[in-house]
């Protein structure tokens, strides 16, 4: 909002019932506020019979003077008070003319304001659909992956290893750092109340099987799940807005088959990969909180072999797996499940790391439970 | 003689030291329909985001009511810009708004008014453009011509004396190209405001303009200036007479 306040150009005379608002100078978007509060305080101060715009040295008025006017005519109208113009120029007769009375009076639809109870049954119904809409997909991802399966030259393997790049290799520095860190703080955490028994060797085992079991593979998928599952929801979702999706299908190409299975093998072979980096920084990190609590290194190698059992390292990459498979595919959904507009590809990319998130986290937590009653 | 509103001075554009216009200079005036127009590729649209401050000029300049808007900085550059509106060739509504706070926006940023008068305006400003009654919808629930309309009538939200529309009529029907071409002249007259307008669909051509600049993009220079049926059966360039009278390459 412009902080200037310019002085009214409006002002207004009352006499023997009638009010006379006298105009003087320019009537623009910059002097009809001020105008526009001025004619309403007079208004408020009398009650006149007969109201006339007088405009005789009125020397400019544009689409916000116009407004003041057809305001206060329409008013007036309505509320049977007579009024009159004075001295309107000739050259802005055309445009007056543009709004005769009630002419603005076209009903607008109105804005919809849900109740409480209508917001929470859409709420449900979107959040039905959305279930049916990734059980869809899932069917329809399984189906194209058997296909792939079957006729493995039906992929685009050169996309698929261009994705490999993208979601792999491209995120092994970010992978180091955040595997690196995570080991040396939590070994670090560990330390200092384990020293208090005289337990620090055994951060080492806390380091080895947090990590080996749960953080690594879990970490991965996170930064996964906002690096490429955003990235995924982002292009397919520019492409549904650009009409590339719908010339696909029209060209014969469906686009589970030509964007999404791609995007899905490599991920699917990609994060336990990453995930490999993570335990091995993270075992790392620790290595270094280790080697400042005075341990050898090949004390700290020996004791990590000795808390792992030959189960965890697979355990881990498989959960790395089924968790690349769903920031893939929730990625690739949500893209395909964009709008239109501006904002519709912003909202694909939140929904897709949020989803991504939230199924990686129930799904290792079923992981949690299956793996306890299998012994692994 | 009456002042030019824009003046084009000796103006070279470019892109990475390529030049696309070479050199040229030309004058709209108050109240008239301008219209740049040329081939596919010619550089009206290039010429158009000059006029409008979006690029620089490789040389020359470009002078609204004597300030030049390339090279206007802080309070000179709002001060061109509101005697500026433009319609972009997609609309370019802004989507997540309705098309009463599309047209209101300009008005809460830079105005005083209340805001009752800030609505009434924008009622206005759509019922000026034939699009009474659809001040609550979006953008998308629209067709591409009424969302031409309203990028217009957005444009004119603080009344602008020059009024810059990109490819008014492309992408649409004829009839509602005829329509939309109908109300530029209306808003022409009944507003006063002058129109630059870049198109290259000849009915528009004839129906809104009043003088016509035609690039060429071999010679990346005017070619041809007038009005439109003048330059269609008296011109001496070949290339203009083939562009006007809608003839194939040989």
């Amino acid at each position: 909002m412009s902080s200037a306040t310019a002085a009214p150009v409006l002002r207004a005379e009352f006499s023997a019932g009638t009010l006379t608002l006298v105009v003087e100078g320019r009537l623009d978007a910059e002097t009809t506020g001020p105008a526009w509060r001025a004619a309403d305080s007079a208004l408020r101060a009398h009650q006149p019979g007969t109201v006339v715009f007088d405009a005789s040295r009125m020397t400019y008025c544009d689409g916000a003077g116009v407004a003041l006017f057809v305001r206060l005519r329409d008013r007036f109208l309505a509320e049977n008070v007579t009024f009159g113009s004075r001295g309107l120029s000739e050259s802005l007769k055309p445009l007056f003319d543009e709004f005769p009375p009630g002419s603005l009076d076209t009903p607008s639809r109105p804005v919809a304001h849900p109740s409480f109870v209508e917001g929470v049954g859409r709420t449900t119904d979107s959040l039905l659909k959305d279930v049916v809409a990734q059980i869809t997909f899932t069917g329809e991802l399984v189906v194209n992956l058997g296909r792939a399966a079957m006729n493995p030259r039906s992929v685009r393997w050169k996309d698929t290893w261009l994705v490999m790049e993208r979601a792999g290799v491209n995120a092994f520095p970010i992978i180091a750092l955040i595997g690196f860190l995570i080991g040396l703080i939590l070994a670090f955490q560990a330390a200092i109340p384990m020293k208090q028994f005289g337990a620090e060797i055994f951060v080492a085992d806390l380091v080895a099987l947090s990590v080996i079991r749960e953080l690594g593979p879990l970490m991965t998928a996170i930064v996964l799940a906002g690096r490429s599952g955003s990235a995924f929801a982002a292009e397919i979702g520019t492409m549904r807005v650009n009409e590339e999706i719908n010339a696909l299908t029209t060209m014969g190409l469906p686009p589970a088959r030509f964007l999404v299975i791609p995007k899905v093998i490599a991920t699917v072979f990609v994060t336990p990969l990453l995930a490999v980096f993570t335990n091995l920084f993270a075992l790392l990190g620790g290595l270094v909180v280790m080697w400042s609590l005075g341990f050898p290194t090949i004390t700290y190698i020996n004791e990590v072999k000795g808390a792992l059992k030959v189960g965890d390292l697979p355990s881990g990459l498989f959960k790395a797996a089924v968790f690349g498979l769903l920031v893939s595919g929730i990625g690739c959904l949500r893209g395909l499940q964009t709008g239109t507009g501006a904002s519709a590809v912003g909202e694909s990319t939140t929904r897709a790391v949020v989803t991504g998130i939230v199924l990686i986290i129930l799904s290792d937590g079923l992981f949690s439970v299956v793996f306890y009653y299998l012994g692994i | 003689m009456t002042e030019p509103l824009i003046r084009v001075e000796n103006f070279t554009a470019a892109y990475d030291g390529e030049v696309v216009i070479n050199d040229i200079s030309f004058e709209v005036f108050p109240g008239e329909v301008f219209v740049i127009l040329g081939g596919s590729g010619c550089g009206k649209s290039t010429m158009l985001k000059h006029m409008i401050g979006l690029y620089k000029p490789a040389t020359g300049r470009i002078l609204i009511e004597g300030d030049d808007l390339a090279s206007a900085e802080g309070d000179l550059r709002l001060k061109v810009l509101r005697k500026i509106g433009v319609m972009y060739q997609s609309g370019a509504l802004f989507g997540s708004m309705t098309l009463m706070q599309n047209v209101r926006l300009a008005m809460e940023e830079f105005t005083t008014l209340p805001d009752e008068a800030m609505t009434l305006l924008a009622r206005m400003k759509l019922k000026l453009v034939g699009l009474a009654g659809f001040e609550n919808h979006f953008p998308a629930e629209i067709s591409g011509g009424m969302q031409k309309r309203a990028a217009i009538a957005r444009a004119m939200a603080l009344d602008p004396r020059i009024l810059f529309l990109d490819e008014p009529s492309a992408g649409l029907d004829p009839v509602t190209s005829a329509d939309l071409d109908q109300m530029i002249k209306r808003l022409a007259k009944t507003l006063g405001v002058t129109f630059v307008v870049v198109t290259h669909e000849l009915p528009s051509i004839y129906a809104i303009a009043d003088r016509v600049i035609m690039l060429d993009k071999r010679v990346k220079k005017i070619v041809a200036t007038g009005k439109p049926a003048e330059l269609r059966d008296h011109s001496d360039n070949p290339w203009v007479r083939q562009f006007f009278n809608r003839e194939a390459s040989a």
